[in-house]
């Protein structure tokens, strides 16, 4: 799968992309052969004709208009590129209803992948074409980077912090992953394979493959483990799951919602708000709210957290 | 004003140098022995950061690591961005060849404060001298220590960056000297406007450096606070956030990149009406625009961290910002360009890497736009693209500047000639193996190989190979330039002291200058670029 321009764009969003990366180099190119083509014929023109003195040379010192023109054009030319640019990107990062996740964390020097089923894999994410994808990125000891060259995006994965990535892989296929962010000595060797199946093939793995090995325990789906540790950590203490109020928020329809804030601010509901407000409650506090939770970062362990986020997310 | 461009004296064979034993060069009070002093560091460490790059091309030859192995190759591309940034190019043009101009230039007999001066450079050798005793135990964590992994790592982080908090130190006393030099110490006669575009773009790079600095100066005791005492500032296990480091990094690292272009920028704005016979065209567009992309040089630092989870407007307001500090550079290439129009060029040394400076820059500065625009940034931040593209501009730019300005105040510096023929040779080598090492690293970048990887996948070898063979020739080209400016140094023959016929007055002190520079404080009635007319 070699994406030179562009040849080997594995999605839509790559090919909108390619088309970008194509109008910035046209442009370029117009503006690269005008000022070289400039500088090398003004140089080759101009050069001095007798070795022993100088041509005539008028005392021009600028002109007013030359340099209007020339921030003025090159002004409109970059809120051009910065607006598609810009366009291209917000479209990217816009979540997609419906997409199949997977949670990915990095630790040096591997990608362990767990779905919300409870079926785990290493450095190996299998999809189902022709569905968006959602990437749910964490890291556990130092920063990684996740990036699919042939679908043209990448995101940081952050220890102590959730971030996110979409992509809707339209052709079946085996895709790389590299590690972009350095991370100590077997960066370069951090490598891992994003693999899109038809649909019908993937119903199968799943059924089979994908249960191959594995405790029962690890089989057991992230929501459901979320659900015991919610109730045995004591959130129901303060917390209803049914709409009703009590001493905190109700979580019903919290995923997704537009959470209104103390101060004014209204922040949305996504994984990475879920995860704070276990581990550090008091970073956005709900209006209304007394600021009392306290933080369950001891308590309750990192994937423990993302369990218990993969439950909330099921509240509907 | 008659006499412009005439010497006040004829040399008197050594000048500044005349005084020898090591005691004249280590007390020394003169801004030009500081300069030279500077300039002889800043080279050293030029080439041995340049043997770093050498063994990393060399590695890369083979798509296994071959010769050094993994940690070795990050150890070397850790000490080859941090040599090259920290040792040379920051300090190079300004420390060096700005410490021994700005003066002579302003028509002044030293800087304002001619201890600090002497002060700063010792600070500075203290500096080189941790960061070279971090080598106990090198680093590898890349020249932007970024946390965790630096937190956490076993090598000599805290004493690098230790090392590098007294080089910031150095940097800020030489900016304020600079800043205060040129507001105090003019010529009379020398208004703003008649300045030389050199002292413009040393005036802006000093302002980035007395306020940009202290910040990184601040970041790396954080760091060394979070490895010592295990304060958790970039900890999330204790609360700190490792996002927070690249944002205090990045503040200073990209204003500091206008510290590594401006001067050059101000050599080239020097070189280019000279060996033009032309007046400068657009003075003060290219004297505002220094200052503009110093001021704008501030607010742009995200666009280093567009994939590190920033929310989605702070990154639209970024790349916006991005784009808009593009325009004064720009301003700056189409000025120096029509300055050549109806001129009557000669490319002497000086002028080819000035041209040099403007091609290359222009490829650097174009491709700028793919990585300032979001989507295509996603795509390529953390390639070969961009390890190209700021090469381009940093090596293509400021180090061409760089060399022109060596060529250009050669025969000022020292009071000899360089041999010109042996200059185009080492240019022409220079220019090739440049473009052959780091064009390759575009396409390679476009399709898709992170930057830091020993290993990298099969696909990739051609352009791997081809760009260490290019890397060959450029080293080439510059062991021929040093050879023949040490030849020049021992015996070139000797320099009158004007010899390009360039109107700044820095020319009308003998070559090399007296002590104090010039017999009689020069007088100023006009700006240093009439040339083009009968006078010239």
């Amino acid at each position: 799968m070699d994406n030179i321009l562009a040849f080997g764009a594995a999605s839509s969003q790559a090919g909108r992309v390619d088309a970008l990366f194509v109008m910035i180099a046209v442009i370029g190119g117009f503006f690269f052969f005008l000022t070289q083509g400039l500088l090398i014929y003004f140089a080759v023109k101009y050069r001095r004709r007798q070795p022993d003195r100088d041509n005539e040379t008028p005392a021009i010192t600028g002109s007013p208009l030359l340099e209007f023109l020339w921030i003025l054009i090159p002004s409109i030319v970059v809120v051009v590129i910065f607006y598609y640019g810009w366009r291209v990107y917000t479209d990217q990062r816009i979540p997609v209803a419906g997409a199949t996740e997977v949670h990915v964390n990095a630790r040096q020097w591997l990608y362990e992948v767990k779905y919300p089923d409870g079926r785990t894999a290493i450095n190996e994410i299998r999809v189902p074409a022709g569905k968006s994808v959602k990437f749910i990125l964490s890291a556990s000891d130092v920063l990684h980077g996740f990036y699919l060259p042939d679908f043209r995006v990448k995101m940081d994965m952050i220890p102590g912090r959730v971030t996110t990535l979409w992509v809707q892989p339209d052709r079946p296929g085996s895709y790389q992953i590299f590690c972009t962010v350095y991370c100590g000595t077997g960066h370069s060797n951090m490598l891992a394979r994003l693999i899109v199946m038809p649909q019908g093939e993937y119903g199968e793995w799943v059924e089979h493959a994908g249960r191959e090995g594995g405790e029962g325990a690890e089989r057991e789906p992230l929501a459901a483990r979320g659900e015991r540790i919610l109730k045995s950590a004591g959130c129901l203490n303060c917390h209803a799951v049914d709409g009703k109020e009590k001493i905190g928020p109700n979580l019903r329809g919290l995923y997704g919602s537009k959470v209104p804030l103390e101060g004014g601010t209204i922040v949305t509901g996504d994984e990475e708000y879920l995860r704070e407000s276990i581990v550090d409650p008091g970073a956005k506090v709900v209006k209304g709210y007394p600021n009392v939770m306290p933080t369950f970062k001891a308590s309750i362990p990192p994937e423990d957290v993302k369990a218990v986020v993969e439950y909330l997310k099921t509240l509907k | 004003m008659t006499g412009i461009g005439q010497p006040e004296t004829e040399g008197n064979g050594r000048g500044y140098l005349a005084e020898r034993g090591w005691r004249s060069w280590a007390f020394t009070l003169d801004h030009k022995r500081v300069g030279a002093m500077y300039l002889w560091t800043t080279i050293f460490f030029f080439l041995v950061g340049g043997v770093f790059a050498l063994l990393l091309r060399l590695e890369l030859l083979s798509p296994q690591a071959k010769y050094f192995g993994n940690h070795a190759y990050n150890v070397f591309f850790t000490l080859h961005g941090s040599m090259m940034i920290f040792l040379f190019i920051i300090p190079a043009i300004p420390s060096g060849l700005g410490n021994f101009f700005i003066p002579l230039q302003l028509g002044a007999r030293d800087v304002a404060f001619p201890r600090l001066n002497i002060a700063s450079y010792w600070v500075f050798a203290a500096g080189f001298l941790v960061v070279i005793g971090s080598l106990v135990a090198p680093m590898d964590t890349g020249w932007t220590f970024y946390t965790p992994y630096s937190a956490k790592s076993a090598a000599a982080v805290t004493t690098l960056s230790l090392g590098i908090f007294l080089l910031g130190m150095s940097s800020i006393l030489t900016g304020l000297n600079f800043i205060v030099t040129i507001h105090k110490l003019r010529a009379p006669g020398m208004t703003w406007h008649r300045m030389p575009l050199f002292l413009w773009s040393m005036y802006a790079t000093s302002i980035i450096q007395v306020i940009a600095t202290p910040v990184v100066g601040v970041t790396f005791l954080l760091l060394a606070a979070e490895r010592v005492f295990g304060v958790g500032f970039f900890d999330p296990s204790k609360g700190g956030d490792p996002v927070l480091f690249q944002h205090f990094f990045w503040f200073y690292s990209h204003p500091v990149v206008y510290v590594m272009i401006l001067p050059a920028m101000g050599i080239v704005s020097e070189v280019i009406p000279v060996f033009s016979r032309k007046p400068i065209f657009g003075y003060k567009a290219i004297a505002y625009s220094s200052m503009a992309i110093a001021l704008g040089g501030f607010l742009v630092w995200g666009h280093h961290m567009f994939t590190s989870g920033m929310s989605p407007l702070a990154n639209a307001i970024f790349s916006l910002m991005t784009f808009f500090v593009a325009v004064p550079t720009a301003v700056k290439v189409f000025n120096w360009t029509a300055t050549l129009y109806r001129g009557s060029i000669t490319f002497e040394a000086p002028m080819l890497y000035a041209l040099t400076f403007i091609f290359l820059f222009i490829v650097g500065g174009l491709t700028g736009p793919f990585l300032g625009a979001l989507a295509t940034n996603v795509q390529l931040h953390d390639t070969y693209f961009v390890v190209a593209h700021f090469h381009y501009t940093m090596m293509g730019g400021t180090v061409m500047g760089f060399f022109a300005g060596l060529h250009y105040w050669f025969p000022k510096m020292t009071g000899r000639m360089l041999n010109e023929k042996v200059a185009r040779a080492a240019w022409a080598l220079i220019f090739v193996g440049f473009n052959v090492t780091f064009f390759t690293m575009f396409i390679v970048g476009v399709r898709g190989m992170p930057r830091r990887y020993a290993e990298y996948l099969p696909k990739f070898q051609l352009e791997n190979v081809i760009s260490t063979a290019g890397s060959a020739v450029l080293a080439l080209g510059i062991l021929v330039m040093c050879w023949n400016l040490l030849q020049g140094l021992r015996k070139g023959a000797p320099a009158s002291a004007n010899p390009w016929r360039a109107l700044s007055l820095e020319w009308r002190a003998a070559s090399p200058p007296a002590t104090e520079n010039f017999d009689e404080v020069p007088v100023v009635t006009e700006w240093p670029y009439g040339y083009g007319t009968p006078k010239a």
